[in-house]
């Protein structure tokens, strides 16, 4: 019984993970219909930013952080990453928004290229993992049973709830949501029912690149933070891609249940058949296959994903 | 009418067939026309270059390989696919097992043996082709989800694919090294000894420059004439539009997935060179990012052109090797050139167009025709 709270507790962390990385990707996608393949190195920023902003304020040093630490570097870092999200699409995306769809995809890549490589060099963040773990000391709060509630895990349940019933009441509930609805829905009927869509645009950029950086913290505080153009950060921002996909694409319920589908996979599929096979070591390792298998048959019973609405095809 | 009247219908039909012997030799001519070039590449160019150059030739050549490869399903068929180096894996890990334990078996040794198309050089060839039937095979498999799935949705699944090919390789077994270990077990049993996470090592060293171009000059040949026959007219109107195609009588399924064989064939065949020529096939470097390095190929080369995808080969393998002592500021520039690239001229050097059909080429060629025509 402890095993499986404890396992919870993981699947809920690491699918609040996906969820705030996923929702970047399907907020753009809705709207611009590609796949934002800069996400995942705007994550990578925010973890590394978040470094830079604790140095700032001397926070990096073990056992040096205020509680109020974490809250003001998550705060700020997704501010500076907000800016960081709008002036990409300002440069890169806006000059194509009549292009192919590939031509957009590639110039995705280009910018993914651009800030993994970017982030290495000597004066941006350097080319030497680092860690930003002294901001949280990783207190246990409680113990229910012998299962250890940590601060980190309860941490990041607390912020991805309330980041996601945040956006959910933005999307839902505002003038402006209401505008990203009707841009998502049909771009050019919203532009002539005076909707201004390229600031509907930035909004969405600001917020998806704001959600990556409070995701790329959270994944720093629990990994140590690996080099910008480190491949970990590709595939995390694939799986949170994947999450967003299965959850149908577009729509921010999906992308958070989709999250929590990809985490419960990864984390409970995996520990319990792990443990029946346990005389197959190999079978543990293949929690990234569990994922992209996922995907696949999703893709292929239900190709709008599971929350997603079937999309009638016009002649 | 006169002679009609005489025939037969069967004769008459016989007569419109063209001839076996003819026809025969014209289906194998790309082959033939292939070997030589190939020949030439490495016997006249090779020497002439240097070694370093050398070098650069089989990295060009097995780009254009993969690149060209890619075009056939993305380019013609307009079938966005991120999943190629997933074939490339499959390819490699195939020829690559053929290879180190054929040669250890036979040979005694994973050094290459025997000279020009000797035993070793037999066994290698016979590697490249297993690795490209393997990779037809799972092109099927990766081409059936596409009759149901279009545009980003397929390459997601694309993506899906090539992902689990590499975490399929990282959990292979470990890789016995001495002769011994080899002798005593089945080709079989073999089979899932590919050395996992730290890669397929000790490939004996085969690829050289005949055998790159000798595959390069086959798709390239078999590319064009598939661009110019009625099966790749078939996927050209089915990359521009599906629902049109299907109402012209097009089998667009069966337009798509012999599409996906054909180019997981050469993608497999590209994945054996290039384990042939690094000796180590680690899943990890023919991930994501490979992929996604063949279809930047593709795109800047120019979607559907044969020559387009041949010069952004060269120019996305060359450059780089240029700018190496700017090591740092190398992958920043190529960023940058990418996305300067996709802002300028979207649609790749050639566009759509072969070299032969741009209004350059067709000027200096007028230029040149009128020149002799004045001088004689």
């Amino acid at each position: 019984m402890d095993d499986v709270l404890e396992t919870t507790i993981n699947t809920l962390a690491v699918g609040g993970l996906y969820a705030l990385i996923a929702l970047g990707y399907t907020l753009v996608y809705g709207i611009l219909r590609f796949i934002n393949f800069a996400h995942s190195d705007v994550v990578a920023w925010g973890g590394w930013l978040a470094l830079s902003i604790a140095g700032v304020f001397g926070w990096t040093a073990a056992g040096g952080a205020p509680a109020i630490a974490v809250p003001v570097v998550l705060v700020l870092t997704m501010a500076v990453c907000a800016a960081m999200g709008v002036t990409i699409e300002r440069l890169a995306y806006r000059p194509l928004r009549k292009a192919p769809r590939l031509n957009v995809l590639i110039t995705a890549i280009g910018v993914s290229l651009l800030l993994q490589n970017v982030g290495i060099l000597d004066g941006v963040f350097g080319n030497k993992p680092d860690t930003i773990r002294p901001l949280l000391a990783n207190s246990v709060l409680g113990e229910v049973g012998a299962v250890q509630l940590r601060l980190y895990d309860l941490m990041t349940i607390a912020v991805t709830i309330a980041l996601v019933v945040g956006l959910e009441r933005l999307v839902y509930g505002t003038r402006m949501g209401r505008a990203m609805r009707a841009v998502s829905h049909d771009e050019r009927t919203a532009a002539l029912m005076g909707i201004d869509v390229n600031r509907v645009i930035t909004v969405t950029f600001a917020i998806g690149s704001a959600l990556a950086a409070a995701g790329g913290i959270l994944f720093a505080l629990r990994n140590d933070l690996r080099l910008t153009a480190d491949a970990s950060w590709v595939l995390l921002g694939l799986k949170a891609f994947v999450a967003a996909v299965v959850g149908g694409i577009g729509n921010v319920r999906g992308a958070a249940a989709g999250a929590l589908l990809i985490a419960f996979v990864e984390v409970f599929v995996h520990r319990y058949v792990g443990a029946v096979f346990a005389d197959k070591p190999w079978v543990s390792q293949l929690q990234d296959i569990y994922v992209f298998g996922i995907l696949i048959l999703v893709l292929l019973f239900k190709p709008s994903g599971l929350l997603g609405k079937a999309a009638v095809e016009k002649v | 009418m006169s002679d009609r009247a005489g025939k037969t219908l069967s004769e008459r039909v016989g007569a419109l067939r063209p001839n076996p012997v003819v026809n025969t030799g014209l289906s194998l001519a790309p082959f033939v026309v292939a070997f030589a070039l190939a020949m030439v590449v490495d016997t006249v160019v090779g020497p002439l270059v240097g070694a370093t150059w050398t070098e650069i030739l089989l990295d060009v050549g097995i780009a254009i390989l993969l690149a060209g490869s890619l075009n056939v399903v993305n380019g013609y068929a307009g079938q966005f696919s991120l999943g190629h180096a997933g074939f490339m894996l499959l390819g490699g890990y195939a020829a690559a097992w053929l290879t180190f334990y054929g040669s250890m078996k036979f040979f005694g040794t994973w050094e290459p043996v025997g000279g020009f198309l000797g035993s070793g050089q037999l066994l290698f060839l016979g590697g490249c082709m297993l690795g490209g039937l393997v990779a037809a095979v799972f092109g099927v498999v990766v081409g059936l989800p596409s009759l149901r799935l279009r545009g980003d949705y397929l390459a997601i699944v694309t993506l899906g694919f090539g992902e689990i090919a590499r975490v399929l390789g990282q959990i292979t077994a470990r890789q016995p090294k001495n002769v011994e270990q080899v002798a005593e077990r089945s080709w079989w049993d073999l089979a899932d000894n590919l050395g996992g996470a730290e890669g397929f090592s000790q490939i004996p060293n085969y690829t050289r420059l005949f055998f790159v171009y000798l595959f390069v000059f086959i798709l390239l040949i078999l590319a064009y004439r598939l661009k110019y026959s009625s099966k790749g007219r078939a996927l050209l109107a089915v990359r521009e539009n599906e629902i049109a195609a299907e109402a012209m009588g097009i089998d667009t399924t069966r337009a798509k997935v012999s599409a996906f064989v054909m180019s997981a064939f050469f993608a497999g065949i590209g994945g054996a060179l290039y384990a042939h020529r690094v000796g180590v096939l680690k899943p990890t470097e023919l991930g994501f990012q490979k992929s996604i390095d063949l279809v930047i190929i593709v795109v800047i080369g120019g979607m559907g052109s044969i020559t387009g995808v041949v010069l952004g080969a060269a120019i996305l393998v060359i450059l780089p090797e240029l700018f190496r002592e700017f090591s740092e500021y190398r992958m920043i520039a190529y960023a940058l050139a990418l996305v300067a690239v996709m802002l300028l001229r979207p649609q790749g050097i050639m566009g759509v167009k072969e070299l032969w059909e741009t209004s350059w080429w067709r000027k200096g060629v007028a230029r040149l025709r009128g020149g002799k025509r004045g001088g004689a």
